[in-house]
């Protein structure tokens, strides 16, 4: 069993990459603005004529609908996850702010659990951002579509965790492609975001069922348009668990890195 | 142990660092007192960061025991912590945020209040002189700026004991300078310092008591002129290009020498007579007579082997 040395003075941490973020908000913003509605054109648009409809909880409704929550899904999945990758790493291996913080009150429990929640953090305000744009289209239903935040806050907690593993054992900032190529892009492909899991074989199907991000999908999916069922609460117990277990590994790998 | 003024502020005994099989840290013993600066000396490798880092928590002793403000380290770690100021050797500053976000941000660690902490961010830019860079990038700062600032910021805690890993590497005589006196107006409000340095003449200005370190160990303790009379003397005499029968001169009076082949550097009691012996006779040309520093005695102890 792991003790954690945790106080709540990991939000110093969390604010510290706030600061920055308010720095260069501007920017910030046209990804999670702009994604959207090249998906929803490119797809919609594009694809979205030549598959017509799509039958999702024994409904059968228009491709952009289905695809919709799912573009809150990918993006909930990679700002989190290039957050503790990429930008967790240049703080810690090129800028040295992990060894400043070191030498004050600060643990290396509460440096990881802000670095965590503040790619939580940027998930759940790129979903708010992304509402925005996805709502002004009609695509989501309201009032479940609210939950889409503590959601992305959830699963952007779980990639956080993901991306942290890797952080803590990768030698060099090129060896995350090899994490995007075998995790995150199979994800993306294959997690129930752009066709439904029915139309993979059995076996993919079981394997997809393994992947965080399809039950990221089904959860973003459920809310947005208004099919709850007990699936979902699996989906949320999923997460859980996959926080639960990899929030503490998280923890132990870095603590193995950053304690010299 | 309750802290008292008698209480040395750093208690290290036998402190000791291995990795693997490598020994960076071999039983290593000193105390500091309260105002003092203490100076750890010793070529590249000899463990002096490694033992500071042990100081300040960043690092675990693999063995030995360590007092800070007469409290065990082992327990309170956090409220130690926050009784210490540390400048890293690496540039530490966080270059995501402009020089007095920097102080900021870095209060904020410490859970300084707000009001408290503003006051302090504006006394310390006008000590590092840098109130006219408040809003600066801190990638676009010089050398010495970057280093004052990193001292501002050690210093935002308003700490007991200020760890200088290296303070002045790096930097030109004018930076090294104005450093230096910053921190001698440190020690004058009765700062406690720790200072490690490759620069001798450092050491020898700030410095009240130091210790040489070598592979891990220490090999003397003491104030820098004690340790200058006790390991060379109060003078030196160097030869440049000295011919064989001068050395056979030096043999025959069985004086100690350090023949570098085109220099001969002499470490002897009586300098004085000696160098007016060897001028009045054949060596009048490129033989001097200096005072002894702790550079000699640095490379007496630690010899002249390159370390890398």
């Amino acid at each position: 069993m792991i003790r954690f040395d945790l106080s709540r003075r990991f939000i110093r941490v969390w604010q510290r990459n706030f600061v920055v973020y308010r720095k260069t908000w501007k920017i910030g913003f046209i990804p999670p603005l702009l994604e959207p509605l090249f998906y929803l054109a490119a797809f919609g648009v594009g694809l979205g004529v030549m598959v017509g409809r799509v039958t999702y909880a024994s409904n059968s409704i228009p491709y952009t609908t289905f695809i919709a929550p799912a573009l809150i899904a990918v993006n909930i999945m990679q700002s989190a996850f290039f957050e503790t990758t990429f930008a967790s790493f240049v703080r810690m291996f090129y800028q040295k702010t992990f060894d400043g913080m070191l030498a004050t009150p600060l643990s290396v429990d509460e440096i990881i659990t802000g670095e965590l929640l503040w790619g939580a953090t940027k998930s759940a305000i790129g979903t708010f951002l992304m509402m925005l744009v996805i709502s002004s289209f009609g695509l989501l239903h309201y009032p479940g579509a609210l939950l889409l935040l503590p959601i992305a806050f959830l699963g952007g907690l779980a990639f956080a965790c993901a991306g942290m593993i890797c952080t803590a054992i990768v030698p060099t900032i090129e060896v995350f492609n090899l994490p995007i190529f075998l995790f995150i892009t199979p994800m993306f492909l294959f997690g129930g975001t752009f066709f439904p899991l029915s139309n993979l074989p059995a076996w993919a199907q079981t394997v997809a069922q393994t992947l965080p991000l399809t039950h990221l999908v089904q959860l973003c999916r459920g809310v947005s348009l208004g099919g709850f069922s007990n699936n979902l609460l699996f989906s949320l117990l999923y997460l859980l668990l996959w926080i639960s277990c990899f929030y503490p590994l998280a923890i132990v790998l870095m603590r193995r890195r950053l304690i010299k | 142990m309750t802290e008292t003024a008698a209480t040395p502020l750093v208690h290290a005994q036998d402190l000791r660092k291995t990795y693997g099989a490598m020994t960076a840290v071999d039983g290593v013993t000193f105390s500091i007192r309260r105002g003092e600066c203490f100076g750890l000396l010793g070529p590249n490798g000899a463990g002096k960061t490694t033992t500071i880092r042990m100081l300040y928590g960043f690092t675990p002793r693999t063995s030995g025991s360590l007092e800070l403000f007469g409290t065990n380290c082992d327990g309170s770690w956090r409220t130690i912590k926050s009784r210490i100021g540390v400048c890293q050797q690496d540039n530490t500053l966080d270059p995501d945020l402009t020089v007095a976000q920097n102080l900021k941000v870095f209060g904020g660690y410490f859970n300084l209040a707000k009001g408290q902490l503003q006051e302090r961010i504006d006394n310390l830019l006008r000590f590092a002189a840098l109130d006219n860079r408040r809003d600066a990038d801190v990638r676009g700062l010089s050398g010495g700026m970057v280093r004052r600032l990193i001292l501002a910021r050690a210093l935002i805690n308003e700490p007991e004991l200020l760890i200088l890993d290296e303070p002045t590497t790096g930097l030109d005589p004018q930076s090294r300078h104005q450093l230096w006196s910053r921190l001698e107006d440190l020690k004058a409000q009765g700062l406690t310092t720790i200072l490690t340095t490759h620069y001798m003449d450092e050491a020898e200005r700030l410095c009240d008591r130091l210790v040489i370190m070598d592979q891990g160990r220490i090999l003397v303790e003491g104030a820098p002129s004690e340790l200058i009379h006790a390991h060379v003397g109060r003078t030196v005499i160097e030869i440049m290009a000295p011919e064989s029968s001068i050395r056979a001169l030096l043999q025959e009076k069985s004086v100690a020498f350090e023949d570098l082949g085109h220099r001969l550097i002499v470490y002897h009691r009586n300098g004085e007579e000696l160098y007016r012996e060897l001028i009045s006779g054949e060596y009048r040309e490129g033989c001097m007579l200096r005072p002894a520093t702790l550079e000699d005695v640095f490379l007496r102890l630690t010899g002249r082997d390159l370390r890398e």
